[in-house]
């Protein structure tokens, strides 16, 4: 199934908010096709009749008390914020032209 | 175990002491624990320009800990744990308040966590004394330390070699007497393929049984933390004091953590009649080291000659692990590192009052991430995506389910299973960087019991007659019988070391490395 083109790579790249380089495009789109060959094996025993495992220790619901507990005050969550304004997040502007 | 006799502490260096032995010689108040943290720090400062096994050190709070362990051992407190006053470096992935955690990215730099990860916190509260953060690949994605942004670590044993990763850092400040302990983290070999190739103990307990809670995600269905040291009863001795639940961690076990300690001390007995060990079919063989290979068959004729009842068991699932996890672990991974978006902290570039947030963030992952993490999410959003996933990530999902039922076959009728840790001993540094399919190979034997979640470790297994390059044996144990492997690993360790008249990893070779750093210097790495 593989055999994953220039194109592909760069929608990948949308998808995942990556401005990758051209450089860029042409090395990964050869290595994720090597990669996607190599692991393209699980195909081979992965019959319809196996459920699928998507956790080592499967554990449901667990919940703690709602209680309350001290959490990060102001200062303490924008500390390591990029540009923290009057006490706030700024943040680049999220709607635009682009229709 | 070594520490049958009390050292001289007059004439003897502190940092080629295990933690056991430093705990006894500062709670018997025979040395101070401000002497044993200032002797690590002295060696830092003299050897990791060379090995580069640290990302950032703090002697100010390392001394002020170790100094409150004295006054209150002088007060007459009685320690706060075994291993009170004991040095410890910390892989930089686990969050330290106050103190930088980069993840060995770019992303990180200079992000100062606002809270302490609960391994961190039990550290502390145990009187372990925090050197610093040791060096790794990018968002722990390598198994050479060489993603690191920051630059590679180089095992002590060869400086132009690997230390294995993600974690080298850590196993490199052990084999570089730079740290006693350590921490790592294990997300499919981590901890125990960067113990192999430096000689040290490495220890991935089961998952869920050390709490993830300020461990930065990388797959999070996979991640476990656990100890790194040079003996097999210190790892079992930091193990205690980081295992356990934590309602923090909602993926945590609630249930005590197995008696390691206890399972050392009967292995050191060197008795392993009724213990039944076996050899993995899957994990050996073609496309191995000879030399790895010829350890690993003596490391077997070892158990048996201590009492262990040896058969060889075939996991035929496990030939598809590493396809499997290179599935999953890219797809968990594209979802986790979503969290980089620029907004709330780390880097923003490319934020100059016009371009969207979207832009910005695209603009700052392309140039805060490092080409495996850029290759790894790309990937997962490949397996995840629509027309892709019942191929690739639905299909990893079902090898997973085959290889616990393999697990589960083999330990009905042995109690632990043994094999390679790695293929092949350390490579050169920059023998994989350009082709990520070999790099990934590194991880063939360490990854089953990721995917499972069981119990596994490294222990040193010798040296590969070929390279003279360190060779560790992996044993695994099922999910919370973590005791049944320290107790193989602790039986083997004594065994090795009556053989040999001490252990392995006090033969590092002792080259001029601050002369090797002056000529490195030169070289762009």
């Amino acid at each position: 199934m593989p055999n994953i083109s220039r194109d592909e790579v760069a929608h990948l790249a949308r998808l995942a908010r990556l401005a990758v380089t051209d450089e860029e495009l042409d090395l990964f789109a050869g290595q994720l096709d090597a990669i996607l060959e190599a692991v393209a094996a699980v195909g081979d025993v992965a019959t319809d009749d196996i459920p699928p495992t998507s956790h080592a220790v499967p554990l449901t619901n667990v919940f703690r008390a709602d209680e309350v507990r001290p959490g990060l005050g102001q200062q303490q969550a924008l500390a390591g914020a990029p540009f923290p304004e009057e006490g706030r997040f700024r943040v680049p502007r999220i709607l635009g032209e682009e229709a | 175990m070594s520490q049958t006799s009390s050292p001289e502490p007059a004439n003897t260096d502190l940092t080629r002491l295990a933690a056991a032995e430093l705990a006894e010689l500062v709670h018997s108040r025979q040395v101070s624990a401000v002497e044993v943290t200032q002797a690590h720090l002295d060696r830092i400062a003299e050897v990791d320009p060379a090995v580069h096994a640290f990302l950032h050190t703090d002697a100010e709070n390392a001394l002020a800990t170790a100094r409150q362990v004295d006054q209150d051992l002088a007060a007459g407190q009685a320690p706060a744990s075994p291993l009170a006053g004991v040095p410890v470096a910390v892989k930089d992935v686990l969050t330290t308040e106050g103190t930088p955690t980069t993840c060995g990215s770019r992303m990180l730099e200079g992000w100062l966590p606002p809270y302490d990860s609960t391994v961190v916190r039990r550290l502390r509260a145990a009187g372990l004394v925090i050197l610093g953060k040791t060096n790794m690949d990018e968002f722990a994605m390598g198994s050479s330390t060489e993603n690191s942004a920051f630059g590679p670590t180089r095992n002590p044993w060869d400086l132009d070699r690997i230390p294995g990763g993600s974690g080298g850092g850590s196993s490199a400040a052990l084999a570089a007497f730079e740290a006693p302990l350590a921490i790592g983290t294990d997300t499919g070999g981590s901890i125990r393929q960067p113990g192999a190739v430096t000689g040290t103990v490495g220890v991935k307990p089961t998952y869920g049984g050390v709490s993830r809670y300020g461990l930065v995600a990388f797959s999070s269905s996979l991640d476990q933390a656990g100890p790194c040291a040079r003996t097999v009863l210190d790892a079992a001795l930091l193990h205690e004091v980081i295992g356990g639940h934590d309602p923090l961690d909602s993926t945590s076990i609630d249930q005590p953590v197995p008696p390691v300690v206890a399972a050392v001390r009967e292995g050191a007995t060197g008795d392993l009649r009724g213990v039944r060990v076996g050899v993995v079919t899957q994990l050996s063989g073609e496309g191995y080291q000879p030399g790895v290979l010829r350890s690993f068959h003596a490391a077997v004729d070892t158990l048996r000659e201590l009492g262990a009842e040896v058969v060889e068991v075939s996991c035929p699932s496990f030939q598809y692990a590493l396809s499997a996890y290179y599935l999953i672990a890219p797809s968990e991974c594209s979802s986790n590192l979503a969290r980089f978006d620029a907004m709330r902290y780390g880097l923003r570039v490319g934020d100059d009052g016009n371009r969207s947030a979207e832009e910005v963030m695209s603009l700052t992952r392309e140039a805060g991430f490092g080409p495996e993490v850029k290759r790894r999410i790309m990937l997962g959003t490949y397996a995840l995506s629509s027309g892709y996933y019942d191929a690739y990530y639905g299909s990893a999902q079902k090898v997973r389910t085959l290889i616990k039922r393999d697990f589960d076959a083999a330990f009905e009728n042995v109690d632990v299973l043994v094999s390679p840790t790695t293929p092949t001993t350390a490579f050169r540094l920059g023998e994989r960087v350009n082709d990520p399919m070999a790099m990934y190979l590194a991880d063939l034997c360490t990854i089953p019991a990721n995917l499972a979640g069981n119990a596994a470790l490294s222990v040193p297994s010798g040296l590969s007659d070929e390279d003279g390059l360190p060779v560790g044996l992996q044993v695994m144990a099922p999910v919370m019988q973590d005791h049944r492997m320290y107790r193989v690993a602790a039986a083997y360790e004594v065994a090795r070391n009556a053989a040999e008249g001490g252990p392995q990893i006090q033969r590092v070779p002792q080259a001029d490395w601050s002369a090797h750093n002056r000529a490195q210097s030169e070289v762009a790495v």
